[in-house]
């Protein structure tokens, strides 16, 4: 998939600079690029490590376990029917508590639990709502804190890298909720077609 | 919203986070070096994993923005896109943005060296960067592992968030920034 992007944007770049004439541009940027991308490797280390190290701390000092338990109650309410003392909620929370504190490292192995989980639970081939939710919450950004984003920022020189947490905030809450809907709404339509399907075939029965 | 007396929320939130983390360590007697430095050498690991692909990838952008096409390609979609009030250098960002991780890095990168940060592009950029994830990627090694290939109404339904998000950016940037 992204070795197929880059073809294309080379591709691309490559024929319209050879009609609009900007090739001389393009060769110097196949010079000067890929020294630009570990110059931005180099400087985003740093704060990932940074970060890495500290979330890991409050991952061993409990704090993951406390968000997990403050999330049971909303978490509860989102999927449906679920065991809250089951293997699979417990995971789920704490793969949200994760994703929240910004430790993806952490998150992905408990989602992949959770989702094993929640598919031993669930019968038949296709994936149960729970799980489909549940993908729909990962592929959503629960991170609180940008700081990669941020750091970038303090790289170009923003005044103030963090300035951006409450428009970060206002647009995941919109964007998860949208998803969230859908997600329920798409399920909805499921059980409804699954009864329908049912109920005609009684009466061909 | 310059000057260096009146501080925004952003500049408390972090560095009360990272007390709070370390006060809670030392209350839970957590071996707060040794889990520092593991937790440290695996964002290392990561940012090592990640050269390769941004390589490819910073270089296939920066190949692309040398060759004049985004700019093009931005006046011809720039009606559409000022309808809904969203900047047309942030464009790319939101086609790579649900594929690939680094490659959103590389773009967001870009839009950051040709915009000021602080710009309404560059701010929208950074937006975009912050509250949105790789949505095929999730989904793939989300399914993938269970070897599910039907993922129902998983990608529509996440897609729809990410529209929205990207959408909501602009504004969000509006609202609170200018």
């Amino acid at each position: 998939m992204v070795g197929k992007f880059a073809g294309v944007l080379i591709l691309a770049s490559v024929i319209y600079s050879l009609i609009s004439g900007n090739i001389s541009d393009v060769s110097s940027a196949v010079l000067n690029e890929p020294v630009n991308a570990v110059e931005l490797a180099v400087y985003l280390c740093g704060g990932m490590c940074f970060w890495s190290g500290l979330m890991r701390v409050a991952e061993k000092s409990g704090i993951t376990e406390v968000i997990a338990g403050l999330l049971k109650k909303p978490l509860k309410a989102l999927f449906v029917d679920i065991d809250t003392e089951g293997r699979a909620f417990r995971c789920i929370c704490m793969n949200v508590s994760a994703n929240l504190l910004g430790l993806g490292n952490a998150a992905t192995p408990l989602g992949l639990e959770a989702m094993k989980a929640l598919s031993e639970e669930s019968e038949g081939e296709l994936p149960s709502d729970n799980m489909v939710i549940f993908t729909v919450l990962n592929t959503a950004s629960l991170t609180l804190i940008p700081t990669t984003a941020a750091s970038l920022r303090l790289k170009y020189g923003a005044e103030r890298p963090f300035d951006i947490m409450p428009a970060v905030i206002f647009t995941t809450a919109a964007s998860l909720t949208v998803s969230l809907i859908a997600a329920k709404a798409g399920c909805a339509i499921g059980r409804h077609r699954k009864k329908h399907e049912r109920k005609r075939g009684k009466c061909l029965g | 919203m310059s000057g260096k007396e009146e501080n925004a929320l952003g500049d408390y939130i972090v560095p009360v986070l990272t007390a709070a983390v370390f006060i809670c360590g030392l209350v839970k007697k957590t071996d707060i070096f040794g889990e520092f430095t593991s937790g440290a050498m695996e964002g290392l690991q990561t940012t090592a994993d990640i050269v390769p692909p941004l390589i490819l990838l910073v270089t296939a952008v920066g190949m692309f923005r040398a060759s004049g096409l985004p700019d093009f390609l931005s006046e011809l979609m720039s009606p559409l896109l000022s309808a809904v009030g969203f900047p047309a250098e942030c464009l790319p960002l939101a086609i790579i943005r649900p594929v690939s991780g680094s490659g959103a890095a590389a773009v967001f990168e870009s839009i950051l060296r040709e915009n000021h940060p602080d710009s309404f592009a560059g701010r929208v950029a950074s937006v975009i960067s912050g509250s949105t994830e790789t949505t095929f990627y999730t989904v793939a090694v989300y399914y993938g592992s269970l070897k599910i290939k039907n993922s129902r109404h998983t990608l529509a339904a996440s897609l729809s968030g990410d529209i929205t998000g990207f959408l909501v950016s602009a504004i969000a940037v509006r609202l609170f920034m200018y």
